[in-house]
């Protein structure tokens, strides 16, 4: 009895997975297809651009700045057991722009900007503010959902890039200053070690985790019922279903772009 | 052949899950009628106006607007009524990201593309005929008071001109006073573009003022449809008891709002 009632559980929970992906995937269509079809919104879309792309500047950049810090000096300790401290330069650019960067921006973007968004539009649905949407002839797709997923993974390939830039300069601070590498040198290391695969596969991650992140603040944010309660729920689950779609993507691309 | 109908509905009929909230609705709104819908909380107004609206789609029964089938529909005919449309939602639902004049303009410029300047003009009119001043039209909605939103939600409604307006509960949450404005200005407004409207309240001396004609709705039903004037000897008990707002009667199991 015990036996059947755990397994009906684990079919309960099944079921609801599959439903829950099926729901999300028909959302995710809708959306991607009302990002191609006019009527476009221009102006929302910049709005979005800057809220997203500028102001988590300060985020995505304190984020990798540490990160660099603290990678140089990880990497220069555990080197050392085997005698190949020089590689501090090469090991930090190429775990800033593949993984890092693109990783811990797109998580710091989902709490920033996924949470953000899933409480907007989750406020706007239980104050019937998208009903009158759609009785003012606007499709809340169009106006609230594609100029945002737009946004999004327009920006995070952009946050990422600078977040790489300050990474390195993280981590080339540190080696220069306090373990005394030669600046030039170092400079030199980055520049030549780094390849073009190295940047492009970080930023195409940075493109999936923006779509990703802005996909589950409007996807959760859009289905939440029920007042403050329902609004708290869709911000926590845009920020945790992001953060966990975020890693398993990063796994899929990397696998993808460095297979061989 | 006899004009057709503004609204129609036929054996509409809308369930969540078990629970079966509209189970076979009958009701038709003639052109330029004001026809109210009462009854209480939870009876199926509501899920009833969205389903004219198609924000909900019903599971049974035909819903025709100027005698158009309007049940799934495809997106540009759905778009063709609702250019038809204009609505003042309970709880106003104004955009707060917004400014008061861009929420009244917000039909004219994003529906129907109309250039920015132009459509302030029209909002800051529609803003006076609901009596409130070019200031009023520069504030965020947050910054009014419960009547001064509805106001405002009414003049968005009334906006782009539409033929048919609906009204969700437009009196509730304001005091007698703010009520009894809103309800002259819906009866105004109404009147000055010659629309077709479709209320529904619990607010009886609202009814009773912006109707020609009231229905009842109770279990999911139209349970008694009338003029105005035979509200007080519909001879129906259901009636009698909402009407008077007794706790005693047919109807059980209803906590009455006042």
């Amino acid at each position: 009895m015990i036996v059947l009632n755990l397994l009906a559980h684990i079919g309960r929970l099944f079921l609801g997975f599959l439903g829950a992906s099926g729901r999300l995937a028909i959302f995710a269509g809708r959306a991607v297809s009302h990002v191609f079809r006019p009527p476009f919104f221009p102006l929302i879309t910049l709005q979005q651009m800057i809220s997203i792309g500028y102001f988590s500047l300060p985020v995505v950049g304190l984020t990798t700045l540490f990160t660099g810090m603290a990678l140089a000096l990880q990497i220069f300790e555990g080197t050392a057991r085997f005698n190949a401290e020089g590689a501090v330069a090469q090991v930090v650019a190429i775990g800033m722009a593949r993984e890092l960067a693109p990783v811990l921006g797109g998580l710091m973007v989902a709490g920033r900007v996924g949470a953000a968004m899933a409480a907007e539009i989750g406020t706007m649905r239980v104050t019937e503010q998208i009903d009158a949407l759609t009785t003012l002839s606007t499709n809340p797709f169009k106006y609230l959902i594609a100029p945002r997923l737009i946004a999004g993974t327009l920006m995070l390939p952009f946050l990422v890039l600078v977040g790489d830039i300050i990474g390195i300069f993280g981590g080339f601070v540190i080696s220069v200053n306090l373990l005394h590498f030669n600046a030039a040198t170092y400079v030199k290391n980055t520049v030549d070690f780094l390849e073009n695969v190295d940047i492009i596969s970080g930023l195409v991650k940075a493109g999936v985790f923006g779509f990703i992140v802005t996909l589950m603040g409007c996807y959760h944010g859009f289905r939440s019922r029920g007042g403050a309660e329902g609004v708290g729920a869709a911000t926590t689950n845009a920020v945790v279903t992001a953060s966990i779609l975020i890693l398993t993507a990063n796994l899929i691309i990397t696998r993808l772009f460095f297979s061989n | 052949m006899a004009e057709s109908p503004k609204i129609s509905l036929r054996g509409v009929h809308k369930s969540f899950g078990p629970k079966h909230v509209l189970s076979g609705i009958d009701l038709d709104v003639g052109r330029g009628e004001s026809v109210v819908i009462i009854g209480g909380s939870g009876t199926g107004k509501s899920v009833m106006l969205k389903c004219i609206l198609g924000i909900l789609s019903p599971d049974q029964g035909k819903i025709a607007i100027d005698g158009v089938e309007s049940v799934g529909a495809g997106s540009a005919e759905r778009d063709r009524f609702m250019r038809k449309f204009g609505m003042l939602f309970q709880s106003a639902a104004l955009f707060d990201s917004l400014r008061v004049w861009e929420n009244v303009a917000f039909g004219l410029i994003q529906g129907k593309g109309m250039a920015r300047a132009e459509a302030r003009e029209i909002a800051l009119k529609k803003l006076a005929q609901v009596g409130l001043t070019t200031e009023v039209a520069e504030l965020r909605p947050a910054e009014l008071s419960g009547g001064m939103q509805k106001r405002v939600g009414l003049a968005r409604a009334i906006a782009t001109d539409p033929e048919i307006i609906f009204f969700d509960e437009p009196t509730t949450g304001l005091d007698p006073i703010m009520a009894d404005v809103i309800n002259d200005l819906i009866v105004s407004s109404v009147k000055d573009l010659g629309a077709t409207a479709l209320s529904i309240t619990h607010d009886i001396a609202s009814a009773r003022k912006i109707a020609d004609r009231i229905a009842m709705i109770h279990d999911g039903r139209i349970i008694w449809d009338g003029p105005v004037a035979q509200l007080d000897d519909s001879g129906n008990p259901y009636v009698d008891q909402f009407i008077n707002g007794r706790a005693d009667g047919p109807i059980k199991m209803q906590v009455l709002r006042p």
